[in-house]
């Protein structure tokens, strides 16, 4: 390999750990300092997954660029990352929502509406009525 | 140049790590510690990626996928116990 394109190879290497790693402080920094759970669940899932992709993508281009050849085994785990990053985020809200057990205990949910899990209407065949003015 | 992104990566996942061991021993809720050990694990991943670029090797991609599963399954079976009380009913 030309000396360029391994430099090029190196800088980008390097700026994709940088750019993850940073994702990475940015989540869990997130999850220690916002106020309510509900705002808490935002950043480590969010961030933290964009991060750990981030590196990924690092060590897929720094193996690459010394072996010559593509690693695929880094896919695999963005891959399942980034499927099971929203499942466990829904059955993390859904626990706190259910932990609660009263409505006025949870934090507002910033919409005209309440939250949806404890919404009788949301149960009933017209999804929309809990929007329409009564 | 990848050297001094790598020590910087470490340091940042490493603070990053703490930043979810306060939040696991502060809680309050028990989601909060639930959702603070799956960043943990997130973090443990990213840890062992950083640790295979700088060892260049490729046997840490195998301990980095299942770590990822465990804390997956961590996450739901702790969720699934905190609304049902019972993880396999």
């Amino acid at each position: 390999m030309s000396g360029a394109l391994a430099i090029a190879g190196e800088a980008l290497v390097a700026l994709a750990i940088l750019v993850g790693s940073f994702f990475l402080l940015v989540g869990s920094f997130g999850l220690l300092r916002l106020p309510t759970f509900v705002q808490r669940l935002h950043a480590p899932t969010k961030a933290t997954t964009l991060g750990v992709g981030g590196i990924l993508i690092a060590s897929m281009l720094y193996f690459l660029f010394t072996t010559g050849r593509l690693s695929v085994h880094e896919l695999l785990i963005t891959l399942f990352l980034f499927l099971t990053a929203p499942v466990s985020a829904y059955m993390l809200a859904k626990a706190y929502l259910f932990h609660r057990r009263a409505e006025r205990e949870l934090p507002p949910s910033g919409r005209p509406v309440g939250w949806a899990t404890f919404d009788p209407a949301a149960s009933r065949d017209d999804p929309d009525e809990a929007l329409r003015p009564r | 140049m990848i050297e001094v992104a790598l020590a910087i990566g470490f340091a940042a996942v490493g603070i990053a790590t703490v930043f979810c061991l306060i939040r696991l021993a502060l809680g309050p809720d028990t989601a909060d510690r639930v959702l603070a050990l799956d960043t943990l694990v997130t973090n443990a991943v990213a840890l062992i990626m950083l640790l295979g670029i700088a060892q260049a090797t490729a046997v840490h991609f195998e301990a980095a996928l299942l770590i990822a599963m465990m804390g997956f399954v961590g996450t739901v079976a702790f969720c699934k116990f905190v609304l049902r009380g019972d993880v396999i009913e």
